[in-house]
């Protein structure tokens, strides 16, 4: 009894220790960013009133909630930029997530499939790109789709195109960059669930006279459904926050969310209508990640 | 050597009747000089064999025998390197294994865990094509025999150990298949629930009269389940036998040793009269045995007692008229003494050094006949209880 107390007392404040990081790191700072976001903006430094003074005494805290407003998110719903911003944002992640999948899962497939000691040379190549920095991994994607770039180049010389194609500063550079970059993401999740598959399972369905494609369809894609929607989720999620890619790569005909709450923090200044956009991003991204804990959870318990 | 399946002892009066009839006489399975190799190792080395339908046929052997890599190229799951294998006359090289007439149960059982315990016993009715309602009746029916009746909405995780094996054969018997191989199927159960399963897995086969070929390196259970059975080791068949033979006339030292427990003499023949052989023996003395069907070509051979074989008595067998025979007597001293329940081991040193196990059946609940450790003892055998095996 007593000893089983000695080991459990710094159990118990090891458990306490990621409660307390969520809480200094994300708790805290969301509600500096919702405080904003319920504030006006001020030509003032830091530009938005009220400003809490903790030193004026009860009522003075008490009189700066009363200026508290929902103003800034009533704008959010009324005004076009910013709906026709998150809608972009939701197409540019859906169509990203698709072509992520599409992609993404007949390489994990060929992974799972390939000799025990070349699975491990080829989950390198996955993660490689990572090594570098990512601002420079797009700087390169610049280099590669500009006018006189290596892509428009072996096209020429293929004699795909007679003239150089135009691929920057479009939806297809954009969607290019963003592929490019979260394909690890899709990949990995995927390629965890297909490795993970009992093989006998597909001796068992040819067995019970399914061909290959048909026992791929009905014994793998099912029991790689838990790593579609993770691989799903894990690009879908940041894909709609998406900031530096559709701003380097796309045109600036639409924007996405992030691309508008840049605009509105660095270029107009107006930080509580950037903060109720952020808190909007994130509300609006609260169900797909509980779908993702959920999915995460069931493939931990199915493992046992 | 084996008791005849049913449909052979018809009338013999079609030998020159239709190719159809003629094939009758075929063995359901046969293996034709089959060899497999991987990379340098050779898993089954120009393996031949017949079953016939409605046999019950046990693949023994230790593990890396090659039994496994046989039953998956029976399955399809392999190919063979040389060799052919014949269902029903037809060679099966070419056939994709989810085109061929057989199925199998897996040793993890390989259960759908996505699907109910319906679906994966309806899954292999689905690919055959079958209506809606057949497969319902099917299905039914497979619950029924492997009693799982109100578990159909469940998933494999859902279930018992025992219960997901009963899946796993529903599975495969619903195909109705011509021959059902079972990977050792019974290897992840406790020995309770193994011992009962073996009891139901031989009364299904004798009710719906197929060929199920069983993989095992658990004698006992080959022994209780099997008709006949094949003896492997390092890709070869040693003896293909029935249970009884196996056991009481095995062909080799290796068989011998390997199924049961036994007595070896190392030694050589010196005469050979009446049906009796006289074996020199290092160990034992002059030991005299039975004379074997097939004569005897070599004169270096082992004798081979089984320890139930050997009785032990205090002064050694009264004279008594059945053993006016030559008698085996082996004289030493008890140094160890098992006790199994129904059944005590003594190992007995005798004076030549060597050791010889003796099996007692505890036949009685007070019993007074008994030996101790120390205590000198005869080892006897009658030259019937021995077996004479070439080296």
């Amino acid at each position: 009894m007593s000893a089983r107390r000695i080991f459990a007392q710094p159990a118990r404040y090891a458990a306490i220790a990621p409660y307390v990081w969520m809480v200094l790191f994300f708790l805290v700072p969301f509600g500096f960013v919702l405080k904003i976001s319920l504030s006006q903006t001020a030509i003032a430094q830091p530009p938005y009133v009220p400003l809490f003074d903790f030193t004026e005494g009860w009522a003075a805290i008490k009189a700066a909630f009363a200026q508290l407003t929902l103003d800034n998110f009533s704008l959010l719903v009324s005004d076009n930029l910013y709906i026709s911003s998150y809608l972009r944002s939701l197409v540019v992640a859906v169509t990203s997530t698709l072509i992520l999948l599409l992609i993404g899962y007949p390489i994990a497939y060929g992974m799972a499939r390939l000799p025990q000691r070349w699975q491990a040379i080829a989950m390198m190549l996955v993660i490689i790109p990572f090594w570098t920095s990512f601002l420079i991994r797009i700087y390169a994607w610049i280099n590669i789709l500009q006018h006189d770039g290596l892509l428009n180049k072996v096209l020429l010389a293929l004699h795909l195109v007679s003239t150089p194609v135009v691929w920057l500063s479009t939806d297809s550079a954009m969607y290019i960059g963003i592929v490019y970059s979260y394909l690890p993401f899709m990949i990995l999740p995927l390629y965890a669930t297909l490795a993970r598959m009992d093989p006998s399972l597909l001796e068992a369905a040819s067995d019970l006279g399914a061909s290959p494609l048909r026992a791929f369809w009905l014994v793998t894609f099912p029991l790689s459904l838990p790593g579609v929607g993770a691989g799903a989720l894990l690009c879908f999620i940041p894909i709609v926050g998406e900031f530096v890619i559709p701003d380097l790569l796309a045109g600036s005909s639409s924007m996405m969310i992030g691309q508008t709450l840049w605009l509105e923090f660095f270029t107009n200044k107006d930080w509580p209508v950037a903060a109720a956009a952020a808190v909007a991003l994130l509300v609006l991204l609260v169900p797909p990640l509980l779908l993702y804990d959920r999915l995460q959870r069931r493939q931990l318990g199915g493992a046992n | 050597m084996t008791e005849e399946s049913p449909d052979i002892g018809r009338p013999n009066i079609d030998v020159s009747a239709a190719p159809a009839e003629a094939a009758a006489d075929m063995p359901l399975l046969r293996i034709e000089g089959v060899s497999k190799n991987f990379g340098a190792f050779r898993a089954v080395d120009r393996l031949s064999l017949d079953i016939r339908a409605g046999e019950f046929f046990a693949l023994l052997g230790p593990s890396g025998c090659g039994k496994t890599t046989l039953l998956r190229m029976l399955a399809g799951f392999e190919t063979p390197d040389e060799g052919r294998i014949l269902l029903s006359g037809r060679d099966i090289a070419p056939v994709l294994p989810y085109e061929r007439p057989v199925n199998m149960m897996f040793q993890n059982y390989a259960l759908f865990p996505h699907l109910s315990v319906r679906d994966n016993i309806a899954f292999g009715l689905k690919r055959a094509g079958m209506a809606r309602a057949a497969i319902d009746t099917r299905v039914a029916e497979m619950v029924a025999l492997v009693r799982l009746d109100g578990m159909e909405k469940r998933k494999p995780d859902q279930l018992s150990g025992g219960q997901r094996q009963r899946v796993a054969l529903a599975r495969s018997l619903a195909r109705r298949p011509k021959v059902l191989l079972l990977d050792e199927p019974l290897a992840a159960l406790d020995k309770k629930l193994r011992e009962s399963t073996q009891l139901e897995l031989m009364e299904l086969q004798g009710r719906l009269g197929m060929t199920f070929i069983i993989v095992t390196h658990d004698q006992e259970e080959a022994m209780t389940m099997a008709n006949r059975i094949g003896v492997m080791d390092a890709g070869r068949l040693e003896q293909v036998a029935t249970p009884r033979d196996l056991y009481e006339a095995p062909a080799s030292r290796w068989v011998a040793e390997f199924v049961g427990d036994v007595n070896l003499f190392d030694g050589e023949v010196t005469s050979h009269e009446h049906q009796r052989l006289t074996v020199a023996t290092r160990d034992g003395g002059a030991i005299v045995v039975a004379a074997p069907r097939q004569p005897v070509t070599k004169s270096l051979v082992t004798v081979a007692i089984r320890p139930e074989k050997v009785k032990l008595s205090r002064r050694g067998p009264a004279s008594d008229a059945d053993n006016s025979q030559a008698i085996n007597r082996l004289e030493g001293v008890v140094t160890d003494v098992g006790y199994l329940g129904g059944s005590t081991v003594y190992k007995v040193k005798l004076d030549s050094g060597a050791m010889v196990r003796s099996s007692v059946a505890n036949t009685a609940r007070l019993d007074r006949d008994t030996y101790s450790v120390g205590q000198r003892v005869v080892a006897w055998f009658t030259p019937d209880d021995c077996v004479v095996l070439e080296q």
